[in-house]
């Protein structure tokens, strides 16, 4: 299949690249696989997107489901509120995270996924303890409503910027003792190291192929948007395919497409087509609103902004900076993917690496949306944007939304305060000063 | 034994609860040679190594009711709690330009993320972000553990350029096992006669805590058990109850007062865990880090930022403490926006119900000044409890 942009009838008016039609199968095939589970006898394991081992849930046969992304659905179908409403109203706390209350607002409404059909109960929860304390209460809260196995993994955090052998030993450990023996148990499969290594040399060469569609974002004009496209593109790997030849199949073919748009020199596919001309160019640290999707990316393009470089693109795994899963080290490097994940470096790390890409990817600046719910990203964003504009002498902006609160989403305010950033890039560019 | 009346011990540890300068920390660090404060947040590091490297632990809970943030909001959003930001404003006005070492122990994702914060804004500093196990087994989360401490040990001996020994180490040990013990007959105390103990003189003597040397404060706790047992206070009749989820950012020490003065007897409540994680002796012979490590991962109090592995045990450590301490009621008073207490606070309320304890739940920040509304609150809280006890 020859990579091209598709007007399909079942998407109305969007316009979606091929590469985001073949996600859309695979995700959906992915949810109906799931759903069936309770009919076809597999048992399902839930973790989380960051520090998702789904090589290794792969090798006890279990069906991966990731709650972050049912919200995520959730969020896209504008049924989050509702759900989240739901938990408020069961005793959950306005402050807290809002993917937390609307996953388990939708259970207390019936878990139904996005396929319209009931998600069904985990068998086992794989807490995978990485860059985010809100996980760890998070199963908590399944895990008193499934009453399933609970696997706890902690990642440690990568706080002076470095991986120790006391990191990746604490790590193995966890992983030969405690994570493996329970997967075994609860699935009845037994480990089987050579099936893990095949499965992590796949998702090496997937890995190999998102890097590159990430970094053509470094070309002028970019031929991807490397936020709101790029969540399209980190769907496969983020979430259950990591290691599947479907993987494969998709970054090879999403690589394709984007490298011949390079070469006809285009830019994005957004819903309203092709984007024609690329006036800003920018680095974007923070999720984005899942609610008002196609409207936030919207204030982007109509204003002929492209993301060149995000940081929630690595959310679930850092890439870019050579790290691949090594089928010679395959718990190690395991370990080593879940201390490398976004959230879970070091405030320095992070400042180092928006700089980084302000530089390479010849950006205009950086742009930070900074998520309510989410502490993890947002605690010290107000720095790093003091930090990065210091050392990039590039302009810097903040956004306040929310994952999937739609209260918290506030068009006009998102939108003033884009207008005025592009303006303060246009002044900086021109070499004025920023106005008052 | 002492002289000194409870009056005179409170007005001494209310003077250091006072001053967000950290003059009695200054005082000590000038008083000798090669003398190094190490500063450290909520809520648990091993003081003990601390102390063995010669240095002063000194606890920081925030800026309370009486700093004024001016430089500290401009690096938080409105939605995170107020322990960081009052925090930077300490760093920032150079109220700790004394300390040599700054520790950032894992709680949650704000503090997490402080020590990052630190070291961009403060680069010259020894700052460390202290990982401790969220899993149990000695031979996985022990060994990690150990690994921790012995980084930590390294980095001191870095600053002060000086080997900390085993010996070191277990003497240190043997004064915090003191001094534990102190405090835990404080609270025994408390429990049994709360109107002759009230919470917010332990509170301010647990607060002293953070600052002084670990044997004086030991001392203190000591001469106030010996002086407030002496005095004749009147009993009230007040609802006997526990408080949690004040772990991190502390409450004003008038939130304490008004729950006093609302009829509440506060009988346990988890205040300054730092003195009061580790439940039983740390051996002192044998391994030292191995030993509090161990007592880390099996002698040490339930919290919100810990991960409780077993379902059948969580929460039932509210329960416990309300029988063992004879309560009547547990008052959830969570910081507003702190992940770990307000994720956690529907599970131990379903516990409570299952259990047939009450509890109210209201949110503080450190600087809440109107506490008419706790007061109204926890009054209710203290009358429903008295009218169903009668029942």
């Amino acid at each position: 299949m020859k990579p091209s942009a598709a007007k399909p009838a079942s998407t109305q008016d969007v316009l979606k690249d091929a590469s985001m039609l073949k996600q859309k199968e695979m995700i959906n095939a992915h949810y109906e696989r799931l759903c069936a589970a309770p009919e076809t006898g597999e048992k399902v394991c839930s973790t989380f997107v960051p520090g998702n081992l789904n090589e290794l849930i792969m090798c006890f046969d279990l069906v991966n489901n990731l709650p972050e992304v049912n919200a995520i659905q959730s969020g896209l179908r504008r049924k989050s509120g509702a759900y989240i409403m739901e938990a408020e109203r069961a005793g959950h706390s306005e402050d807290v995270c809002t993917y937390v209350k609307s996953d388990i607002g939708m259970m207390l409404k019936g878990n139904i996924g996005p396929t319209g059909k009931p998600l069904p109960k985990p068998d086992v929860l794989l807490l995978s303890y990485t860059g985010c304390f809100t996980f760890l209460k998070w199963f908590e809260l399944l895990r008193e409503q499934y009453k399933c196995p609970t696997i706890f993994l902690q990642t440690p955090y990568m706080a002076d910027g470095k991986i120790t052998p006391n990191m990746i030993q604490y790590m193995v450990k966890q992983l030969k003792e405690d994570v493996i023996p329970t997967l075994e148990e609860v699935s009845g499969v037994k480990f089987d190291i050579d099936r893990l290594r095949e499965y992590l040399a796949k998702s090496a060469r997937a890995e190999d192929d998102l890097v590159a569609v990430l970094q053509s974002a470094k070309n002028k004009p970019s031929p991807i948007d490397a936020y709101f496209g790029g969540i399209y593109y980190i769907g496969p790997i983020f979430g259950a395919f990591r290691g599947t030849d479907d993987a494969i199949d998709y970054y090879r073919f999403l690589r394709e497409e984007v490298g011949e748009r390079m070469a006809k020199g285009l830019g994005p596919v957004t819903p309203d087509g092709t984007m024609e001309e690329e006036k800003y160019r920018l680095v974007v640290e923070g999720p984005p609103n899942y609610t008002n999707f196609r409207q936030f990316w919207k204030m982007f393009y109509d204003e002929g902004a492209t993301v060149v470089a995000s940081s929630y693109t690595k959310v679930g795994g850092t890439y870019d900076f050579g790290f691949r899963h090594d089928p010679d080290r395959p718990l190690e490097s395991l370990a080593e993917y879940c201390l490398n994940v976004y959230t879970n470096r070091s405030l320095p790390m992070r400042i180092d690496m928006l700089v980084n890409y302000i530089n390479e990817y010849e950006a205009d600046g950086l742009l930070i949306n900074s998520i309510k719910s989410c502490n993890s990203f947002s605690a010290g964003q107000l720095l790093i944007m003091r930090e990065v504009e210091k050392r990039t002498g590039k302009p810097a902006a903040f956004i306040e939304t929310d994952l999937v609160d739609p209260r918290y989403f506030s068009a006009a305010n998102v939108k003033n305060r884009l207008e005025s950033y592009f303006q303060m890039v246009e002044q900086k560019r021109s070499g004025k000063g920023v106005a008052a | 034994m002492t002289d000194k009346s409870t009056a005179e011990i409170v007005a001494r540890a209310e003077a250091l609860y006072d001053d967000v300068d950290f003059t009695a920390a200054r005082e000590w660090k000038a008083a000798g040679e090669n003398r190094h404060v190490i500063g450290h947040l909520p809520i648990y590091v091993p003081r003990e190594l601390i102390h063995a490297a010669g240095m002063l632990p000194l606890g920081i809970m925030g800026g309370g009711d009486q700093l004024e943030v001016i430089h500290g909001d401009a690096y938080y959003q409105s939605y995170i709690c107020r322990i960081p930001r009052s925090t930077i404003e300490l760093g920032l006005s150079g109220r700790l330009d004394f300390v040599s070492g700054m520790l950032f122990p894992s709680i949650c994702d704000v503090i997490r993320n402080l020590s990052g914060m630190w070291m961009t804004l403060f680069p010259d500093l020894y700052v460390k972000y202290f990982d401790t196990p969220q899993t149990y087994d000695d031979e996985i989360g022990g060994r990690f553990y150990e690994g921790e401490m012995r980084e930590l040990l390294e980095g001191l001996e870095g600053i002060s350029g000086r080997k900390v020994t085993d010996d070191d180490i277990r003497a240190s040990i043997a004064l915090y096992n003191e001094n534990r013990r102190a405090i835990r007959d404080l609270y025994d105390y408390r429990a049994a006669r709360p109107w002759q103990f009230p919470a917010w003189e332990s509170y301010l003597l647990m607060r002293a805590g953070l600052i002084l040397p670990v044997e004086e404060h030991t001392r203190m706790i000591r001469d106030y058990i010996a002086a407030a047992e002496a005095e004749k206070r009147p009993i009230k009749d007040n609802a006997r109850v526990i408080v949690t989820g004040m772990f991190c950012e502390q409450p004003p020490l008038n939130l304490i007062k008004s729950l006093e003065l609302a009829g509440c007897y506060v009988v346990d409540d988890d205040f300054t865990l730092v003195a009061r994680m580790l439940t039983e002796e740390v051996p002192t012979t044998g391994d030292p880090l191995r030993n509090l490590s161990h007592a880390f991962l099996h002698h040490s109090m339930s919290t919100a930022p810990k991960y409780e592995p077993d379902v059948e045990t969580k929460g039932r450590f509210l329960v416990d403490a309300v029988r063992e301490k004879g309560a009547e009621g547990v008052i959830f008073a969570s910081t507003s926006f702190c992940d770990p207490a307000l994720l956690d606070r529907p599970m131990l309320q379903n516990v409570l119900s299952e259990a047939g304890i009450p509890y109210i739940a209201f949110k503080y920040a450190e600087n809440s000044g109107q506490m008419q509304p706790i007061r109204e609150q926890a009054g209710t809280f203290a009358d429903s409890i008295k009218l169903w006890s009668a029942a």
